[in-house]
């Protein structure tokens, strides 16, 4: 995107976060709460897979490890040692960006690229979720609980709206962040390498040193909505955290929202999580029928919008003030 | 430390089981290598084969005369499904592909898990719990015959690809597409027979699994992740790299199952896995990167 003033830059992210943030104010039922806070988280997720697979161009199948990282040592640090929860969600951020900057170094630096990126990650993650499963350290099978001790201070709140907001400030944050990002000189080594990293590595981009930056923020990001998760719900176990649902929704949303750009996450989540809400409403008490309708939506969804919601609504638009397609 | 016994044991088993991984990953391998996709929809793929296995024997019907209906019907079906929906739908672009097939995993296995719930369920055939003794060693009868059987499809796959026109065209297609289509290959048909054929293979291991494994709405994707590494072992898009990897990484199940435990099983595939991509990502029978 071409360089224009902060205001045009970061005003609008601003604006749309103070919209949300009425939410709580219009509405006090818990069950929409609970719903536009699992959105946000999954936002999180995803943003952070933005962050490497939209900008960078590097898909990973295997988020799940990030995530799954965050929320694990978000969960026995609090757990086991006792630790205070706001230094655990740090210590799982933290751990969760190594995890990215170690298995960046190792598959990037074999020069893994497209679908043999992808697998290694999706490797990974299973690997860490059959240790998990397996160790007792973790709780094995059982997984982890944190103490429910409803204080501000140990980063639990009895109102859901708290915790919306807290969602609300982790996604508006990273989405400055990757704002910032965009209109930084790496941001653009980035998004060189998404379309030609041959030719980035000609023109003196350090290709290898900017993709592992790039994963390491990535699974910061994702690692953040993994220690959010566990503050949330005080439990964790193997399938949850590196289980492939994850993967799975931190790399839709994007996809769905529209790839490498900042609000993309946002609206994918949103926009699937209303379906899938919706689907439930129309479908019922039959388990799976309201998936199905999801599954067949999502289908739908790709063969009439390519280009995710972001580019149908700039194709809508152009056909309105063009009245053709370009 | 075991006997010898046990580890020869442990391997014949091994060796059992791969073949099973091997007939999966191959379906994988060829919509991999024509197509160059990611499948998702593969384990989806073969959870729908099991349950129509399974309704098959409802009806009386034993899996192993059943496969002689299904694999044909799941061609069509996968043929279809590619050239129909997959294929209009994804316009050609490889992340819309891969969202694709994965909505179609989610409608797949949540229809399945509409009609037959969650349970999990498994048959009794009269084989089931008889064995092959060798002298040293018994070895179960349903994966003597899943072996076997899988022994006979790569055979036929393999004639079909290399000794057949309609084999050359996938190969043809699967090197260079534009070129293919330049010489007169009908590019989207060949997708759809590649497509099909993966999904009859996936009917055959279905039908020799039945009997001795169990079938709920999810069960196909324990079997994807191993594919996945058995088609990056053997190198992607490689038929007999597949067959290979498979009995391979069967033995390696088995065998880190004796020694670490039943748990972590599975731990042996995904470190060999890694170990690979990072070594050597076009595998131990892939030619480009």
């Amino acid at each position: 995107m071409s360089r224009s003033g902060p205001v045009a830059a970061y005003g609008p992210i601003l604006a749309v976060a103070l919209l949300l943030a009425m939410l709580p104010v219009a509405t006090s039922a818990n069950t929409i709460l609970n719903s536009m806070v699992m959105a946000l988280l999954i936002a999180l997720a995803g943003q952070g897979w933005n962050i490497l697979g939209g900008y960078g161009g590097q898909f990973s199948f295997g988020h799940a490890v990030f995530f799954g990282t965050g929320a694990y040592v978000t969960a026995l640090l609090q757990a086991r040692f006792g630790v205070n929860a706001y230094v655990a969600f740090a210590a799982g951020i933290a751990a969760g960006a190594m995890v990215g900057t170690i298995l960046g170094y190792l598959s990037f630096r074999s020069g893994l690229r497209g679908s043999y990126f992808a697998l290694v990650t999706l490797a990974f993650a299973e690997v860490f979720r059959i240790l998990a499963n397996a160790t007792a350290f973790t709780g094995g099978a059982a997984g982890t609980l944190v103490k429910l001790d409803v204080r501000p201070e140990n980063f639990q709140f009895s109102s859901r709206a708290v915790f919306f907001w807290i969602a609300l400030g982790l996604v508006t944050a990273v989405m400055l962040g990757v704002r910032f990002m965009e209109r930084s000189r790496f941001g653009a080594w980035l998004v060189a390498v998404r379309e030609n990293e041959d030719a980035a590595r000609a023109l003196g981009v350090d290709t290898l040193k900017v993709k592992i930056q790039a994963i390491t923020l990535s699974a910061g990001v994702t690692a953040a909505a993994g220690g959010f998760y566990v503050q949330y719900f005080l439990f964790i176990d193997a399938n949850l955290a590196y289980g492939t649902w994850i993967s799975i929704e931190a790399l839709l949303v994007p996809i769905v929202g529209g790839l490498g750009t900042v609000f993309g996450p946002l609206i994918g989540a949103v926009a699937l999580h209303g379906l899938a809400e919706a689907t439930k409403a129309i479908a019922g008490r039959i388990p799976g029928i309201d998936l199905a309708l999801y599954g067949s939506l999502l289908v739908l969804a790709i063969a009439f919008a390519p280009n995710g919601l972001q580019g149908l609504m700039a194709k809508i638009g152009r056909g309105l003030s063009f009245g053709r397609a370009p | 430390m075991f006997s010898p016994e046990i580890v020869t044991a442990a391997v014949l088993n091994g060796l059992l089981t791969g073949a099973v991984y091997a007939l999966v990953s191959v379906a994988l391998t060829l919509v991999y290598g024509v197509l160059h996709i990611i499948n998702f929809a593969h384990g989806a793929t073969l959870t729908a084969a099991m349950f129509a296995a399974y309704v098959a024997w409802q009806a009386g019907i034993d899996p192993l005369v059943a496969v002689i209906g299904l694999a044909p019907l799941f061609f069509v079906l996968g043929y279809a499904v590619q050239r129909w929906i997959i294929g209009p739908a994804s316009h050609g672009e490889d992340r819309n592909i891969l969202l694709v097939t994965l909505g179609l995993s989610i409608v797949i296995e949540n229809v399945l898990l509409a009609t037959f719930r969650s349970d999990t369920r498994s048959i009794d055939v009269p084989y089931g719990f008889s064995s092959v003794d060798l002298g040293f060693v018994f070895l179960p009868m349903p994966r003597v015959i899943a072996f076997g059987i899988t022994c006979v499809v790569a055979l036929l796959l393999w004639i079909l690809l290399a000794r057949t026109d309609a084999g050359k065209a996938i190969r043809a297609v699967a090197k260079d597409k534009l070129g293919a289509a330049l010489v007169g290959i009908d590019v989207p048909h060949v997708y759809a027979v590649t497509f099909g054929l993966g999904a009859a293979c996936l009917a055959v291991a279905a039908c020799v699994l039945l009997p001795s494994y169990f079938v709920n709405p999810r069960v196909g994707n324990a079997y994807v992740l191993v594919a996945f590494t058995v088609v990056v072992l053997g190198g992607m898009g490689s038929v007999p790299g597949a067959v290979i990897g498979g009995l391979f990484i069967g033995i390696v199940e088995s065998l880190s199952g004796l020694y670490f435990g039943e748990s972590l099983g599975q731990l042996g595939i995904f470190l060999i896995f890694i170990l690979v991509l990072l070594v050597r990502p076009t595998g131990l029978f892939g030619a480009r990167a």
